[in-house]
């Protein structure tokens, strides 16, 4: 939260002009869009008739009764506690998403009979495919950080040529490399180790990146407390200054997973059986790439809410530890 | 008589191409108890913070315990167990509660048990009088408070001797009295310390000896009597007659 002030402001949207505003607004909107044809120009069909020939004012007055709907909608929210308005406003998002969805007119047969291969080959690839390689980037990231860090010439200079070279390079120039280029020198590598490789050493580059900021915004101060009750270098990392970095180090860390769940994704380009490859081998099989699309869409969505809710609760967990 | 445990040789030291500190000689013995002041600039804490090689010197020789502080030593943390240090931030660590302040530094480089090291933590937090504050985390306290809480920090090591670098020159004036008390208090114990502070009437309690800096240079070092009724130097008069107008 940012700093809350102890004087209550007047909610916005009870404010008569920002009402009268919103409704004007989305009546024009509405009336623009000429809803006549829809659903609610059928239930106004006492009023304006035949909905295929209302003509202006037909549209006018559906447009007029969306607007009023939504307007309510939204002063109505404006009465309730924060938790409840994020509850409906999050639901009412989300249901108009999934009519979005289903205005593709897909095949919901189809979809329930892939789903359960998608997730039981596709999903559990794909996390364990992240979760291994983020949690190798993780101490590829400790060693890259303390070696850009140290005084020592040779480490600060091959750990600023990794970090510049694995986040100059396009990932997906980086699998190819990986899994084209290894066994030209003789190493064959499957592709999911491949995969891996690729991955770890990527998000290795960038998260190298945060653990060096984060290491580095602990105050000189505790460097020198330690060291002086006799502390020594690794000691005083380890005790000392990681743990006072992690807090500051999980938010950017949580975003890198949740962009690695998805990049993951270009793994699938050298034939692991991840989400992405599911959904498009599934699908172009039958001809049915929109139906495999959208569910991977939402699986990847899912597992994301997933970790953003785990990322949370460990910021709770560091927040209420150091107050 | 015995070795001195701090022994300073012509010490001279450069940050960069500016000279910190100019031929310092200085020795403290067992049981000694030194305050160095001296206007703001003049070397005080870069010569202290020497002391445990927070910072490095280039010309003379440090002795500490009869190791040598340089460069090449393998062993600084071993001498800087035995040399306690306060600072004027009181730079505890904040993740770690009171208690675990206390605790961490003798669990992991003494090597001592956890029921050892806790019982330590809590003879000395008895000692600076704030046993109730065990479990509190740093940011939770007075600044009085945080500074006791560092100096039993230090004690719970053992050390030989205890260096403070302005302990209550970030404290409100009065926190500063209940600092400076459990610091007379652990003189009169025949703790050996050396403090910088411009707490005249501390120097007048406690020193055997008063150092006074300017410049990077010592200008004048004698028993507190003698420097506060008879300074010699006009630096030294100028200096006293600035501070004890307040
Ligand atoms: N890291 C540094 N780099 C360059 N110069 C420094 C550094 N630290 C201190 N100095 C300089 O060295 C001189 C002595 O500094 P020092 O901190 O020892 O003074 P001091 O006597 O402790 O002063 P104060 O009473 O303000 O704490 C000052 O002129 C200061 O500008
Ligand atoms: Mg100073």
């Amino acid at each position: 939260m940012l700093y809350a002030d102890t004087v209550e402001s007047e909610t916005l949207v009870h404010k008569p002009s920002f009402v009268v505003g919103m409704l004007l607004i989305f009546t024009a909107l509405f009336t623009l869009f000429d809803l006549t044809e829809s659903l609610f120009g059928h239930l106004m069909r006492p009023v304006i008739g035949e909905p295929s020939e209302a003509g202006f004012l037909g549209s006018l007055s559906v447009g007029f009764l969306v607007g009023l709907l939504l307007t309510i909608n939204v002063v109505a929210i404006g009465f309730v506690r924060f938790r409840i308005q994020v509850l409906i406003v999050w639901a009412e998002l989300f249901i108009l998403f999934m009519a979005f969805f289903y205005g593709f007119d897909l095949n919901f047969e189809f979809i329930r009979s892939k789903i359960w291969f998608m997730v039981s080959q596709g999903l559990v690839t794909t996390l364990y495919v992240s979760a291994l390689s983020i949690t190798l980037a993780a101490m590829v990231a400790i060693v890259g950080a303390v070696a850009k860090l140290s005084s020592n010439g040779f480490a600060y200079a091959i750990a600023s040529f990794y970090t510049s070279f694995f986040r100059g390079l396009p990932l997906l120039m980086q699998v190819y490399l990986i899994y084209l280029g290894l066994p030209q020198l003789g190493y064959v590598i499957d592709a999911i180790p491949a995969g891996i490789l690729a991955l770890t050493l990527c998000y290795g580059a960038y998260m190298t990146e945060i653990f060096r900021a984060g290491i580095q915004s602990i105050p000189k101060g505790q460097w020198e407390a330690s060291r002086s009750l006799g502390f020594g270098f690794g000691l005083t990392m380890k005790r000392i200054i990681l743990p006072q970095a992690f807090p500051l180090i999980i938010p950017p860390t949580g975003n890198q997973f949740i962009a690695m769940l998805k990049d993951s994704s270009l793994v699938s380009i050298i034939g692991v059986w991840e989400l992405m490859f599911l959904a498009r081998t599934l699908g172009s099989k039958d001809y049915r790439h929109l139906e495999m699309l959208v569910t991977a869409a939402l699986i990847y969505w899912a597992m994301s809410i997933c970790l953003e809710l785990i990322q949370s609760k460990i910021e709770r967990h560091f927040r209420t530890k150091s107050h | 008589m015995a070795e001195p445990i701090i022994k300073m040789t012509g010490v001279s030291k450069w940050y960069g191409t500016f000279q910190a500190l100019t031929d310092i000689n200085f020795s403290v013995n067992q049981g000694d108890k030194i305050v160095v002041c001296g206007p703001s600039g003049s070397g005080k804490s870069t010569m202290i913070r020497t002391l445990n090689w927070l910072e490095a010197h280039q010309v003379g020789k440090i002795e500490v315990n009869g190791v040598e502080l340089h460069a090449k030593m393998k062993n600084i943390d071993q001498v800087r167990m035995d040399v306690g240090m306060v600072f004027q931030h009181f730079n505890l660590f904040p993740h770690m509660t009171v208690l675990e302040n206390l605790m961490a530094a003798p669990m992991w480089v003494r090597k001592v048990n956890r029921s050892d090291a806790e019982k330590t933590a809590r003879t000395f937090l008895e000692r600076v009088r704030i046993p109730e504050q065990a479990d509190k985390y740093p940011g939770q306290l007075s600044g009085g408070q945080q500074q006791r809480v560092a100096i039993a920090r230090s004690l719970c090591m053992n050390p030989k001797v205890m260096l403070f670098d302005e302990p209550t020159s970030a404290l409100d004036p009065e926190m500063v009295s209940e600092v400076l008390e459990t610091m007379i208090h652990l003189a009169r114990e025949g703790m050996t310390m050396v403090c910088v502070t411009h707490e005249m009437g501390f120097a007048k309690a406690v020193a055997d000896r008063v150092v006074f800096m300017d410049a990077g240079q010592i200008v004048e070092e004698n028993d507190p009597h003698s420097f506060f009724d008879n300074p010699q130097h006009m630096r030294t008069q100028e200096f006293l007659s600035q501070i004890l107008q307040h």
